[in-house]
């Protein structure tokens, strides 16, 4: 192992920012070992963890410290030598703390692949050096981008096994860039490594003098994230009204929920969706006083100078920014279910930001193929994994935004009515 | 619009928000939600998030102890007085009174760390509880990495890692039939260093039994075990007084203290930010059983 460089500082922690992103792979590409090497290299894997490993290691007849063993974690996934799950990790540098979501590459790749990228900044794509681009790597890219997740890494792993050829490396590059222009792709970076040597990891590598970029941890820390939040477009979802039962506080009614998207002031003018109803905030509230603005993230309470019935689901916006009040969409849906598919005239429940409504669907235009992007118009049903643009009417209109403007005000899953499962991730194309 | 402001929030900030999410939507969307709150830190930490995403108004569920009979005093204390302190309803599920009552049996080794889960189980059914709100966090150990946020039980309070429901973007499916229940942990994105970030952050007052203390321990296994009713020399052991913390609180009699100065907050942070060993490895006795320890007892229905 070589010597670990970077360590979390204690006193850097409340400083820091937060950097969310989802790692897809096939079982051979390295991924474990990946993730494995990024939390040995921050010194995230504590000596016990690491004693566990190297133990189940040598019961296994492994030559080397096999880290995947320690992001694999249930017992038939130790058994079957496979990940079942999105699993999330956890490590943190001095500049920023990490949340990895890591997707199995095969079983179920596509469901858990669109979970975790559903609230990424970032993904991370492997590939098998001495492989090249698979159909795999291809589809991970098309999700990518299908989630909208505003930054793309591309590794390209086992540089060693291929003694650090940079004709290699190059072709696998220009492939994949040619690919990733084909998908409106956000913003690509490309790196050679060796996961298991740690080689362009925590720091550039000797054994690759002709590539001029940072290594993987360099390129996570400086990422710019900030400007990936929507702060044009005010949305507040109401998720619950605070009313306190109280003698000491009387006449108090505040409108509590997370920012999706712009900034909200004290004084602004305001629309209320669905009502169409108009005012301006009194105050925006948290439990440390009052603030002078909020924006996304934050959980605020929000009081209005007029007395307006508004209740969860409903949603704050600015009088000419508003979003679609609709209860036809067209969307992009994701079918996570494997007993029963997507079909023509299913009815289920939809759940959009704090909005829960029923829906049937009236029609699936195409379905995808995620390999070829090919469309089949006569599909008529969606099946487990499989992804097609479909139309759906509401009982209640939606208060909806395009997936491709805004992540929070664009999604939404469908819930099966008698197992009560989620059967789907949507993002809106079209609301009317 | 300005260019100048950066509307940046830290990393602490942004898990805040998240939990404080989480908990209105649970109080939106379920009828009977209660708070597993047992003295220890990271359900204190939730308590503290509670109060902030209801106020003005007071927390608007009550609070559940699973009792197991082996208690920190200090750590009983401080719960009875931020219960009464916020005015909120206590239920204590307790595992000695079902023992007394033939419920559920005592081990042979005396642990209750197993017997516990039935308990908790017959308090939600009596009590109808539908959401329980849990402090569990991913990164304590690897079966909890790969918990939801939602988590759902079967009327037998079963997790069944295989069958989750993929969780999408803030949007939790809280679906439930009558009897069936959801696990809720708003702590799931934290570490331990972000909790004691923000229990220095919020000046959260804990249980004097996480700062360093001197106490009559007995070594087990590389381990510390406070000497006291639960936990007795055996032949040829022999106790000393030294300098210890908790850095977990569970069961008096399966939980381990670490040697440590760190008598203030500022102290254990940069203490747990040196560390090399997970808090669960070093102070917990019952997560040594084997390598699925927690899967098989969160299978069974514990938190």
């Amino acid at each position: 192992m070589s010597q670990a460089v970077l360590e979390p500082e204690a006193s850097a922690g409340r400083g820091m920012d937060l950097l969310r992103f989802a790692t897809a792979g096939s079982v051979d590409d390295g991924k474990s070992t990946l993730i494995g090497r990024l939390l040995y290299d921050t010194k995230t894997i504590f000596e016990d963890q690491l004693e566990a490993v190297e133990v189940a290691s040598a019961s296994r007849g492994d030559e080397y410290t096999n880290l995947a063993l320690l992001t694999d974690g249930l017992r038939a996934e130790r058994e079957q030598g496979i990940t079942i799950d999105v699993a999330y990790r956890y490590f943190a540098t001095p500049r920023r703390k990490f949340i990895i979501a890591d997707t199995p590459g095969h079983i179920q790749y596509t469901r858990n692949m669109v979970t975790g990228a559903s609230t990424a900044d970032l993904a991370l794509i492997l590939v098998d050096a001495r492989k090249g681009l698979v159909e795999q790597s291809r589809r991970h890219a098309f999700l990518t981008s299908l989630l909208r997740v505003p930054h793309l890494v591309l590794c390209v792993n086992k540089m060693d096994l291929v003694d650090w050829d940079k004709a290699v490396y190059d072709k696998i590059a220009d492939e994949f860039t040619s690919f990733a222009a084909k998908l409106d792709a956000p913003d690509l970076t490309i790196i050679p490594i060796s996961a298991l040597n740690g080689d362009n990891i925590a720091s550039r590598s000797d054994n690759s003098p002709w590539y001029e970029g940072p290594s993987l941890l360099h390129h996570l820390e400086h990422v710019h994230i900030a400007s990936d939040r929507n702060l044009v477009d005010v949305r507040f979802p109401v998720q619950y009204v605070i009313r306190p039962q109280s003698t000491t506080v009387t006449d108090y009614r505040g409108y509590a929920g997370q920012v999706a998207s712009g900034i909200l002031k004290p004084g602004d003018e305001v629309m209320v969706l669905p009502s169409g109803m108009t005012s301006t905030i009194a105050s925006i509230d948290t439990a440390d006083g009052p603030v002078d603005e909020a924006f996304p993230p934050m959980s605020v309470t929000v009081r209005l100078n007029d007395e307006i019935d508004i209740s969860r689901g409903d949603l704050i916006c600015r009088p000419n920014n508003a979003p679609a009040v609709a209860q036809d969409v067209e969307a992009m849906v994701c079918w996570m279910d494997e007993t029963a598919p997507l079909r023509v005239g299913g009815k289920y429940t939809i759940k959009h930001t704090t909005r829960t409504a029923r829906t049937v669907v009236r029609g699936v235009q195409y379905r995808l193929d995620v390999n070829t992007l090919h469309r089949d118009e006569d599909a008529g049903e969606l099946k487990l994994n499989e992804i097609g643009r479909v139309k759906l009417r509401t009982t209640v209109p939606l208060l909806a935004d395009e997936y491709r403007r805004n992540r929070t005000t664009g999604g939404f899953i469908l819930i099966d009515e008698s197992t009560n499962r989620t059967v789907a991730a949507g993002m809106i194309i079209e609301a009317h | 619009m300005s260019q100048t402001k950066p509307y940046r929030v830290s990393h602490l900030d942004a898990l805040e928000a998240e939990s404080i999410f989480v908990m209105r939507e649970v109080m939106a969307e379920f009828e009977r939600p209660v708070l597993l709150f047992s003295g220890g830190k990271d359900s204190i930490v939730m308590l503290r998030l509670a109060e902030k995403a209801f106020a003005p108004a007071r927390i608007p569920f009550p609070v559940m102890h699973v009792d197991t009979g082996h208690n920190f005093p200090e750590v009983l204390e401080y719960r009875d007085r931020r219960v009464a302190g916020l005015g909120l309803n206590l239920v204590v599920a307790s595992v000695q009174e079902a023992i007394d009552a033939g419920q559920v049996r005592e081990l042979p080794d005396g642990t209750r760390n197993r017997i516990q889960t039935p308990v908790l189980l017959s308090a939600v059914e009596k009590y109808r509880f539908d959401a329980l709100f849990g402090g569990a966090r991913r990164d304590e150990e690897k079966a909890r990495a790969k918990e939801r946020m939602f988590s759902f039980r079967d009327e037998f309070g079963q997790w069944d890692p295989k069958n989750q429901r993929p969780e999408l973007w803030s949007l939790y499916n809280g679906r439930h039939h009558p009897g069936e229940s959801i696990r809720v942990f708003p702590l799931s994105n934290w570490t331990e260093l972000d909790v004691w970030h923000y229990i220095a952050k919020e000046q959260i007052p804990l249980p004097d039994i996480y700062y360093a203390h001197d106490r009559e321990v007995v070594e087990r296994g590389g381990m510390f075990y406070a000497v006291n009713e639960f936990i007795r020399l055996r032949d040829g052991e022999t106790s000393e007084v030294r300098r210890v913390r908790y850095r977990t609180v569970g069961d008096a009699s399966q939980t381990a203290a670490v040697l440590s100065e760190a008598d203030t907050v500022d102290k254990v942070i940069d203490e747990v930010a040196a560390t090399r060993i997970t808090e669960r490895g070093a102070t917990r006795g019952d997560d040594k059983v084997s390598e699925a320890a927690m899967e098989d007892r969160k299978r069974e229905g514990y938190f």
